[in-house]
């Protein structure tokens, strides 16, 4: 473990990233002591420019509403729905793909069109529809995210299974009469981790960015302030007040990166012998 | 000392109205939005329809911004003591557009023939009506089978238009070619269509109106965005952008560039108001102390103020105050959040979760429905906002499947026609997001407004009327919200483009630019 943070510590975007996300998960734990009153209420005067007053640092939106609050508060609102999203793409993604990996042949055939299906649509387009029909909640914002993005995980876990399965070991768990469920779930996956959780890190990025782009699109929860939705609602009087839409963006921007080059450090520390490619 | 001011300041404005002689000439570039189906408004009567249609067809009058009714076609008219017979006398030397002179005849066959096929709003008028007669070319005469005081507002160029009679009978209608070439008596006469770009209008020599109208031509022009529709006036494009053209939140910035004029008059006739209808079947929207709650609970004044740039008026009840009959009543529901609190303990409210059903008209409706539903919260009562399209907000409202809903509807110049559909009990019916569809259902009231619309005269309407104000703002079936109005912006060198109360739509006979 020890080894692992020193490879993982050696990039330094990596480490910026995870401080920046450190940073952005206690803003989003603290939002309730920070600012517990609701995001919604509206409580100083309309388009009150940031640092005009102490009390409100990053200025008010069109309807007076806090938007240092609205920033915090749809910290939460985003990373849970990165986080939750990913969760259950994977839940999808990882045994489709290691049961078309492991078995191969029609079984893999079947899976694999399967999933090529959800990859031909454009996986935003089909977000948007899947939200519009479902009614935008949270739910089914989390589950049209993730239904959209298990497809590459698929793909992935099952090129690095089929890679395995003609290995040494797993071709000895074969001939000790162990059983598929167990040698998948005991000697393949375990060695796939390092390329899930690199994937992981990347997909929680890509969730945030479609659940703000949905929110941005009027498709957000109506009832959870997330930075997409301030976005969009401050999109319409960017030319009187930039800093609705800019500090939003700004934390999507610093979220986005943080996980992705956090994404690359992992990477890095977890598969060393690739770590200085094209240096 | 105060009489010397006075006569300074009326001398100031003689000269000032000296000053403002028009002059002939020039064209108008307005805004229509979205294009219209087509002009020929005795079939079609959407809002784009009759914005352009208003200018190249008449009806018999033309209603002042408190909707008394001006001369139109016709020149003078008569109703009798009992309240029973209209009579019109008509201009003289009216012609239409393609030189046919306008004589009773027209308005006869206008009136009991094509507009009793296309218009159902027209047949509801003609319920009423006896018989319409011509004693000869230039009179026509309305009777009526009992004294129906709204009556002298259905003139209207969007509800009565005069149609040429020698085209279109013995006809289908629906399908005369004419349709696409309209010809009417207007100030202006159809020149040009092209579909997805403009429409345009030219000046009618022969107008019967001598000296009128003053411009040559008006253009309107068709762009389906609305930030270009601003960018279209910002550049000088276009000089006038009637009512809706633009999104509410540009108006304050388009309001700011020089030579920029603006009014919200224009607007009397269809005084939209809005309101948020109260399920009164579902508790506890059934309880009368409920729903006087979310009346005291809404900040009404700020969302008039920072949603609606301050155009429109706080409603104090269900007839617009721009609605004949109007009268300010008590009780009035001032922002009070601690009288709202009051009331829901006085009822108990348990904290059970509301629906909120905002309209999806855009921006300005989405952000007032998170206004009223943190108002709403700040009192404690706990809200959950619903999201649905115009299919699905127009689906769910018209067959009850709402707690709360925002809504708008205009009032169309009298209670009897645009209010009392919203309150009356025969108005219960399932399928149309128009009618009483919060369920409101008193005898008193139903009886009430039965008697105000066939009252005569409208002394006598006004009592029922102010009494059934009364009576609903204490049960208050819905909630209130705004007065609305859709400020027109244009160009201050156009003068004159709102002088009825339908506004640019038939007023462009009078509007000229400064030259």
């Amino acid at each position: 473990m020890m080894e692992f943070w020193n490879r993982f510590r050696q990039n330094r975007g990596a480490v910026v990233g995870l401080l920046i996300l450190l940073l952005i998960v206690v803003l989003a734990a603290a939002a309730p002591l920070l600012y517990p009153k609701s995001p919604w209420s509206m409580v100083q005067r309309p388009f009150l420019a940031p640092f005009a007053m102490d009390a409100f640092p990053l200025g008010t939106d069109p309807m007076g509403r806090d938007v240092a609050s609205a920033v915090a508060h749809g910290a939460r609102v985003s990373l849970l729905v990165g986080l939750v999203s990913t969760v259950v793409s994977m839940l999808i993604g990882v045994p489709i793909g290691a049961i078309a990996g492991y078995f191969g042949g029609r079984i893999d055939d079947a899976l694999m069109r399967f999933t090529e299906l959800f990859q031909t649509v454009p996986s935003f387009a089909l977000a948007v529809v899947l939200v519009a029909i479902f009614q935008p909640s949270l739910y089914s914002i989390v589950i049209a995210i993730a239904l959209v993005s298990w497809p590459p995980v698929a793909r992935l876990l099952r090129s690095e299974v089929m890679a395995l399965r003609s290995r040494e070991f797993v071709e000895a768990a074969i001939l000790s009469g162990q059983r598929a469920r167990t040698i998948i779930l005991r000697q393949i996956l375990p060695n796939t981790l390092s390329a899930i959780i690199v994937m992981a890190s990347m997909m929680v990025a890509a969730a945030i960015l479609i659940e703000s782009s949905l929110s941005f699109l009027g498709l957000g929860d109506p009832n959870v302030m997330s930075w997409g939705y301030v976005i969009g609602a401050g999109r319409t009087v960017i030319r009187q007040a930039w800093w609705v839409s800019f500090f939003p963006g700004l934390a999507i921007l610093l979220t986005v990166l943080a996980l992705n080059l956090i994404g690359e450090g992992l990477n890095d520390a977890m598969n060393p012998r690739l770590k200085r490619r094209g240096k | 000392m105060r009489h010397v001011v006075s006569a300074t300041l009326a001398l100031l404005l003689t000269t000032a109205l000296a000053q403002a002689e028009a002059t002939p000439g020039g064209t108008a570039d307005l805004i229509v939005q979205p294009e219209p189906p087509g002009l020929m408004i005795g079939i079609v009567t959407n809002g784009p329809a009759l914005a352009v249609g208003g200018n190249i067809y008449e009806s018999l009058l033309r209603y002042d911004e408190t909707l008394a009714p001006m001369p139109s076609l016709a020149r003078s008219w008569e109703v009798s003591e009992d309240g029973l017979t209209y009579t019109f006398h008509l201009q003289e030397g009216v012609t239409f557009h393609d030189g046919t002179p306008m004589t009773a005849a027209d308005v006869l066959f206008s009136v009991n023939d094509f507009l009793m096929k296309t218009q159902p709003r027209h047949r509801n008028t003609m319920a009423q009506v006896e018989s319409v007669t011509a004693p000869d070319e230039a009179t026509v005469v309305f009777k009526l089978t009992q004294p129906f005081e709204p009556f002298i507002r259905a003139f209207a160029y969007g509800t009565m238009p005069i149609l040429p009679k020698h085209i279109y009978e013995g006809t289908d209608y629906m399908t005369n070619p004419a349709n696409d070439k309209p010809i009417g008596t207007g100030p202006f006469r159809f020149v040009e269509w092209q579909r997805g770009s403009f429409i345009k209008l030219e000046k009618n020599d022969a107008y019967w109106d001598k000296g009128k109208p003053y411009l040559d031509e008006v253009i309107y022009h068709v762009i389906p965005d609305a930030a270009s529709r601003a960018v279209a006036y910002e550049t000088g494009v276009v000089d006038i952008l009637p009512g809706g053209s633009v999104e509410n939140f540009d108006i304050p910035r388009l309001t700011e560039l020089p030579n920029t004029c603006i009014t919200d008059k224009g607007w009397e006739y269809y005084a939209p108001l809005s309101w948020m209808w109260l399920n009164n079947r579902n508790p506890p929207m059934d309880n009368p102390k409920f729903r006087q709650a979310v009346m005291y609970a809404m900040d009404r004044q700020f969302a008039l103020d920072v949603l609606w740039n301050g155009y429109g008026k706080v409603a104090t009840g269900p007839i617009s105050s721009k609605t004949p009959f109007y009268s300010q009543q008590e009780p009035v529901y001032e922002y009070d959040p601690d009288k709202a609190e009051a009331l829901l303990d006085e009822i108990g409210y348990d904290g059970e979760p509301i629906r909120l059903l905002p309209i999806p008209y855009g921006e300005t409706w989405q952000r007032w429905a998170e206004a009223v539903r943190q108002n709403l919260q700040d009192v404690g009562i706990k809200v959950e906002m619903e999201a649905a399209d115009v299919a699905g907000w127009n689906q769910r409202t018209a067959n009850w499947n709402y707690d709360i809903a925002f809504t708008y509807l205009y009032q169309n110049g009298d209670p009897a026609i645009g209010v009392s559909r919203n309150y009356i009990t025969s108005q219960i019916e399932q399928g149309s997001p128009w009618n009483n569809v919060e369920g409101y259902s008193d005898p008193e009231v139903d009886r009430m407004f039965e008697e105000a619309a066939l009252a005569y005269p409208a002394e006598a309407r006004q009592e029922i009327y102010d009494q059934v104000q009364v009576k609903l703002q204490e049960d208050v079936p819905v909630a209130w919200l705004l007065e609305l109005t859709f400020p027109t912006i244009y160009n201050c060198k156009v003068h004159d483009i709102v002088t009825s109360a339908h506004g640019p739509a038939d007023s462009m006979r009078d509007a000229w630019i400064e030259q």
